[in-house]
């Protein structure tokens, strides 16, 4: 059927969940359209980052996390260069040139590009950033580390009380360390949870052995050497003059989309790559973005249910289909620490024109709480009992009316009453 | 753990119903332990009722600090918190207003209200006080509503206030002929020895006359509905019947009565038909009422509030005793008309003079002998001869501006005087308003400008009469708490020093020892004194003599060693002729008829486990298992007309105001017809009227419309209007609270009930059987209604003052569609994981309340429903059975309970009640629920069970 001679070449830069999520999906309208080169910087094939988690927590091991096996490359004729990194593109003659770290220079052509170049940890400037046994959390390297760390030494401290950050406190107490969360605000995972949930959730963490520091601002990272100013990091000082011990800081204090090499394309990056409905960058065409390092209608989602819906309409467009457009998503968040259910998504924290309903079982451990703009539901921060948050997330999705059935929605779905 | 105090014995009577039961109070000195009956007390024999064997539970340390004024209060400003104060100073203040409105205005501008409840002592100073000091006749009493046309119905034809039976005729009668008197509630320890004497003697014949099937009838060979207010046509037609017939005794008649031909004229055209269609009853049962009436050989007749409270009450009285002459059914065993009195001392009082119409020992105002009597006896110039103003013109004078000073003692006239309207208007415009009382929580007190704490049951020390001219004394067996004082010595304390302040006098009129026994004493004698030579004689009584004798009967003159059992067994009447008197009056319609606009008849009356504005009663969550909250009964044929659900808001409204409350269907009702009991005050059943202002309870639909003859209002009768109350949103909260601080949470929701269309406001208990030294569970239900949601912190408000604004309560909120409901959970035993229910809140959607209520009522385990005791909705999600109403107060039993076993149960009546008492033991403490038991075993048929 395919009467074209020629493939056209994609080439793909950033070898993480957003771009290969990206290929499957190009892969499952043609197979055959494109000669697909994948460069990553890591040295492994795709992986599911957010299961780095349950690998920190000891309840899962990186094997288990692969998602793509070099196996799957091979059978679908995918060129790899995984621990390549991109350096340059030559947007005019449409050339890729990437490095292997030791003086291995390889230049691809492409028809397409595929920037999927993801984020990067944002390390907060404060003195002693760059100690020894400083770290950020974001990849397999990372995660070793923590690991390895948690052998040797005691006290971790994890600057962040979002999601990531109470991912690895929680599994470096697993791993036998007294871990204090550092966070700046004055609830946990402020920007998934209302106050209400914020302060449930620090309990049920209390009580498995987390230490909190909260509405808690970093003064400094002090090493081991006589000054302070080298060596391992030995402790965190606070702007209030106290201090807690630490062997080991892990910043989560969020992300930055990684737009080094977009801006060295001179592609037009506003806080991530910008993009348009149909992921294509806003300057060259040729070139999509997909994943944490686009920005989409203003915003970068950190999230993988974004990302997916992402790749979809990006492979559709690269197929030459052309009807698929991305509106932006509604994102829902999980906590991956075992015995804690969480679910955040939507305008949790209402707001103007919004309508709450909420449920508080403080013996049960469950916090429930839906907002309602114009009888549909537009938000859920469910703490403790999560079960229906999938329903909710469809409400949500589909944007109907909840006005029949607003008297049991908090009360799960169950079919009418 | 207290026996190293000493147990004491006390022996004194029930402070509730006329029937004057002997108790014996338990205490240790300091606290009341327990009540039982006195078996040697000739009213009840040892026994009691539902209300009277739970005294002690209303008499605790926690209701006393919680509910009792303790100490005198004075309110500066109206509206504002009252100010304790020293007696000397409130008692000053009072002497000094009181004076200073006597000088300015005359001794009329002030007025006494006072209370049956009151000891015969009391009474005695406080009419002295009126009469012989100030020179007012204004001293009327709550006695006014209860039995003024009884007495007026006496007087106009045995020529004296004195009930001619006694308690023992009711073994010797062959008819009972109960009419206007829901005996088996109000009267139960009556009811108890009617049952004997129908089980002693199966032939005796029991009519019940009486708008509504009450309880009663489950006794009754033969119940007439009758009409309301129908009662003199009633009593006509049967003296018809009986002339018709040749049933009357004219040898009886010629030789004792007089006045008969004039009656004979009037019974004339009572006929039959005519009877029998204004009466709405069938012409048969009436015939036969007349036949039992006039042929059995001693017919007793029965009667109280259905012939009092009425607009014709004396001619209702008189028209009945009409009959008990003409058939010469009195002066015999088993044989009279006997009127139950509804306060404990109702009679003392009367015997006291303590109304505006009466003076000491039954004399008479309008006679000036009788008036020259009293003031030599009391050592004065004069009493005055205007009589003074009744309860209802007294408070239509205070409203009116012509009485400024207002003494209330031991009663409670915002919540039981009809048309509340006027009555507030009184209070709140009367320029000094003194309300002496046991408890801080009624309606009056809010009135008050000085508040005057006062002993109660089981602190008081003098006599009381009861139904049956029986004198009793009233013994403390504890020390007055606080600051509270015996109301005649708080008075007579008054009466001294406004006795100074007025006309030097040599010698003080009230030369009582304060605050002792021997001052109650002094005052007994002195009232003693008054009745020689009078009907009521007892100069031959003592205080020693009731000491070593018990309770006497009244006449007991110098001389005689004990009372007189029966009157007029020698047919000489203490008329001037010695002859009784008919009484020939034509029939009256109620004073206010239905008519379209306000299409229904609202009676009113008693529910067996409360007592009046339930000041007392209301204090014992237990004491509601019978029927826990305000309804308006309907019968259901009407309910299905005018499309009112059971359990549905209504608006009942008269011509003078409107209340809202559930409606309730029963058969007992006829149609047309509705009922409300009168205990329900603002205390219980309020909210926002009209104006802005609280709702008054029931009275605020009530006429004041009085019979001319005895003044006593209509209580029994008001025409009134039932609509569907349209009240889209609506909360029921229920808890348990503890005990120190139920009946504290329960005023504090009172304040805020006029904030919702309709509130209503109760104490629940446990069902389970009464136990001596057991703690009583209590929690509080409160029900309301409105227009729209309330504003959010009315309801955080009430919330946490039912314990539900712990941190551990379990919430669910929808604020924009007005959904609102908490549940707090506790696990009783500690590493246990049962789960109760202690306290919930719905708001907005309350049709979970059938299931939820049931849980916490009858402390289910509740670990199974979780977060679904939030889900909104009747149905239950899994199978609770509520237990249902309870019948038997004494050991908790429910209408289920009952029901279930009944359904199982073979044999005739009589086998299956013995099988339930067996069984379930239910019945066979105070006996208070036997008819309604009765009532089960005839409409529970026993279901076939496949073998």
């Amino acid at each position: 059927m395919d009467m074209r001679v020629k493939k056209l070449k994609l080439v793909l830069v950033g070898n993480g969940m957003a771009g290969v999520r990206t290929l499957e999906e190009l892969l499952k309208i043609d197979p055959d359209v494109y000669d697909i080169t994948v460069f990553g910087a890591e040295p492994h094939p795709n992986y599911n980052r957010i299961m780095l988690s349950p690998v920190l927590a000891g309840e899962q091991t990186i094997d288990e996390i692969v998602l793509n096996p070099w196996s799957w490359y091979e059978a679908n004729g995918i060129t790899v260069h995984a621990g390549w990194k991109v350096f340059e593109v030559d947007r005019v003659r449409r050339l890729v040139r990437a490095g292997d770290g030791n003086g291995g220079l390889v230049e691809t052509p492409y028809d397409r590009l595929l920037l999927c170049t993801g984020s990067d940890p944002f390390m907060i400037p404060v003195p002693g950033k760059d100690l020894e046994g400083v770290i950020a959390y974001r990849d397999i390297a990372d995660t070793q580390n923590m690991i390895d760390t948690a052998k040797t030494h005691r006290h971790a401290v994890v600057i962040g009380g979002g999601l990531l950050g109470l991912e690895a406190a929680n599994g470096l107490m697993l791993r036998g360390m007294t871990v204090t969360v550092v966070h700046v605000n004055a609830w946990l995972m402020d920007r998934q949870l209302d106050e209400t949930a914020g302060g449930l959730l620090r309990q049920s963490l209390e009580a498995r052995g987390l230490k909190f520091r909260l509405g808690a601002h970093t003064q400094e990272l002090i090493g081991d050497a006589d000054d302070g100013k080298a060596g391992r990091v030995r402790a965190i000082r606070f702007k209030d003059g106290n201090e807690e011990a630490a062997d080991l800081v892990v910043m989560a204090v969020g992300i930055r989309p990684n737009v080094k090499l977009a801006e060295s394309m001179r592609l037009h990056c506003n806080r991530g790559i910008v993009v348009t409905d149909t992921l294509q960058t806003v300057t060259d065409a040729r070139i999509y973005a997909v994943g944490e390092c686009a920005a989409h209608r203003g915003i970068a989602y950190g999230l993988v249910a974004p990302l997916f819906e992402q790749a979809k309409v990006a492979a559709n467009h690269l197929a030459e289909m052309g009807y698929g457009r991305y509106l932006g998503s509604l994102t829902s968040t999980k906590l991956k620490v075992t015995g804690i259910d969480l679910f955040s998504a939507g305008n949790f924290t209402g707001g103007e024109g919004t309508e709450e309903i909420v449920l508080s079982d403080p013996l049960g451990g469950v916090y429930k709480k839906l907002v309602i703009k114009d009888d549909k539901l537009v938000g859920a921060c469910l703490f403790g009992d999560t079960a229906d948050g999938g329903w909710y997330y469809q409400l949500l999705r589909e944007g109907s009316s909840v006005n029949g059935i607003r008297e049991t929605l908090m009360f799960g779905d169950v079919g009418p009453c | 753990m207290l026996e190293n105090r000493h147990m004491q014995e006390t022996r004194s009577t029930c402070p509730y119903c006329g029937v004057g039961c002997g108790v014996v109070i338990e205490s240790d000195g300091e606290q009341i332990t327990g009540v039982r009956g006195d078996p040697d007390h000739p009213a009840n024999f040892g026994r009691l009722c539902t209300k009277g064997s739970t005294l002690h539970l209303t008499a605790t340390a926690e209701v006393t600090l919680q509910t009792r004024l303790l100490q005198p209060m004075q309110r500066l400003q109206r509206d504002a918190a009252p100010q304790p104060v020293a007696w000397n100073t409130a008692l000053d203040t009072a002497a000094d207003k009181f004076a200073q409105v006597i000088a300015d205005h005359g001794p009329d501008a002030v007025g006494f209200y006072i209370s049956g409840q009151l000891l015969t002592e009391d009474y005695y100073v406080f009419n002295k006080l009126a009469k012989g000091l100030i020179g007012t006749n204004n001293v009327d009493t709550n006695s006014r509503l209860c039995m003024s046309s009884a007495v007026a119905g006496y007087k106009k034809t045995l020529g004296a206030d004195a009930p001619p039976a006694c308690y023992d005729d009711f073994n010797d009668a062959d008819c009972l002929f109960i009419v206007g008197s829901n005996t088996a509630w109000a009267h139960p320890i009556l009811f108890r020895r009617i049952e004997d004497a129908k089980r002693a003697n199966p032939a005796m014949k029991i009519v019940v006359v009486d708008p509504r099937r009450t309880d009663t009838c489950e006794i009754a060979d033969l119940h007439l509905p009758i009409q309301p207010g129908t009662d003199v046509m009633l009593f006509h037609g049967l003296l018809h019947l009986m002339l018709r017939e040749g049933w009357t005794k004219p040898d009886y008649i010629a030789a004792h009565t007089s006045g008969f031909d004039a009656l004979e004229a009037t019974v004339r055209d009572c006929t039959p038909e005519r009877v029998a269609q204004i009466c709405g009853i069938d012409e048969a049962a009436l015939i036969e009422a007349a036949r039992l009436f006039a042929t059995s050989p001693a017919t007793l007749s029965l009667y109280c509030q259905g012939l009092n409270q009425s607009s014709w009450g004396t001619a209702k009285n008189a028209t009945l005793i009409n009959l008990h002459l003409a058939t010469a059914q009195l002066g015999r065993p088993g044989a009279g008309p006997f009127s139950l009195t509804g306060q404990p001392n109702a009679m003392g009082g009367r015997e006291v003079g303590g109304m505006a119409n009466l003076l000491s020992a039954h004399r008479d105002l309008t006679n000036p002998a009788h008036r020259a009597e009293v003031a030599a006896l009391w050592g004065i110039d004069s009493v005055p001869s205007q009589p003074g103003k009744t309860a209802v013109e007294m408070f239509q004078a205070a409203a009116d501006g012509e009485i400024k000073a207002l003494w209330i003692s031991c009663t409670n006239p915002a919540q039981s005087m009809p048309d509340q309207a006027t009555v507030r208007r009184a209070l709140e415009r009367c320029e000094f308003v003194v309300v002496q009382e046991a408890f801080a929580t009624t309606a009056t007190c809010s009135y008050a400008d000085l508040l005057l704490p006062a002993t109660t049951w089981g602190e008081k020390v003098g006599t009381v009469t009861n139904s049956e001219r029986r004198i009793s004394r009233v013994r403390p067996a504890v020390a007055a708490p606080g600051e509270t004082r015996h109301d005649w010595s708080a008075v007579t304390d008054f009466a001294q020093r406004l006795e100074a302040r007025m006309a030097a006098r040599a010698m003080t009129l009230f030369p009582y020892a304060l605050d002792s026994e021997a001052g109650a004493e002094a005052i007994w004698n002195e009232h003693r004194e008054t009745t020689r030579g009078r009907d009521l004689d007892i100069t031959g009584l003592s205080w020693s003599m009731l000491e070593t004798q018990g309770p006497q009967q009244w006449p007991l003159p110098e001389g005689a060693t004990t009372g007189c059992v029966r009157l007029y067994e020698d047919s000489i009447f203490p008329t001037p002729d010695g002859r009784a008197r008919f009484f020939d009056a034509p029939f009256k319609p109620v004073a206010e008829a239905r008519d379209a606009r306000f299409p229904f008849s609202l009676n009113s009356g008693r529910l067996r486990d409360q007592w009046h504005g339930m000041s007392r009663t209301g204090t014992l969550g237990r004491l509601f298992g019978h029927a826990p909250e305000p309804v308006v009964q309907m019968n259901p044929l009407d309910m299905a007309r005018c499309q009112i659900g059971e359990g549905a808001l209504v608006e009942v409204a008269s011509r003078r105001g409107a209340v809202v409350l559930p409606a309730q269907g029963s058969t007992d009702i006829g149609m047309s017809q509705s009922y409300i009991a009168m205990h329900w005050g603002e205390e219980a059943l309020s909210g926002r009227s009209t104006d802005g202002g609280r709702v008054a309870g029931i009275n605020a639909l009530t006429t004041s419309a009085y019979c001319p003859d005895s003044k006593q209002p209509e209580l029994k009768h008001a025409a009134v209007r039932i609509t569907k109350a349209e009240l889209p949103w609506s909360m029921v909260t229920a808890a348990w609270l503890p005990a120190d601080r139920v009946l504290s949470v329960q005023q504090a929701l009172r304040m805020l009930m006029s904030e919702f269309h309709f509130a209503s406001c109760v104490p629940f208990g446990s069902g389970a059987p009464l136990q001596a030294g057991v703690p009583e569970p209590s929690g509080l239900l409160f029900r309301a209604a409105g227009l729209e949601a309330p504003p959010a912190e009315l309801l955080t408000c009430i919330e946490a003052l039912m314990g539900l604004a712990t941190a551990d309560v379990m919430h669910y909120s929808d604020a924009q569609h007005g959904q609102r409901r908490r549940m707090r959970l506790a696990r009783p035993t500690p590493g246990s994981d049962e789960t109760r229910l202690e306290g919930f809140l719905l708001a907005g959607d309350t049709r979970a309340e059938a299931w939820i209520k049931a849980l916490l009522l009858d402390r289910l385990p509740a670990q199974s429903f979780g977060r679904q005791l939030l889900r909104p909705g009747a149905t239950p999600p899994a199978g609770i059975a509520a237990r249902g109403k309870l019948v038997c107060s004494c050991f908790g039993v429910t209408e289920t309970a009952i029901d279930d076993l009944l359904q199982q149960t073979a044999g005739d009546d009589t086998q299956r009640l013995a099988c339930l008492q067996e069984s379930l033991k239910c019945g066979t403490n105070c006996g208070s629920c036997i008819p309604e038991l009765k009532r089960r075993v005839r409409n529970i048929a026993i279901v076939a069970v496949a073998a």
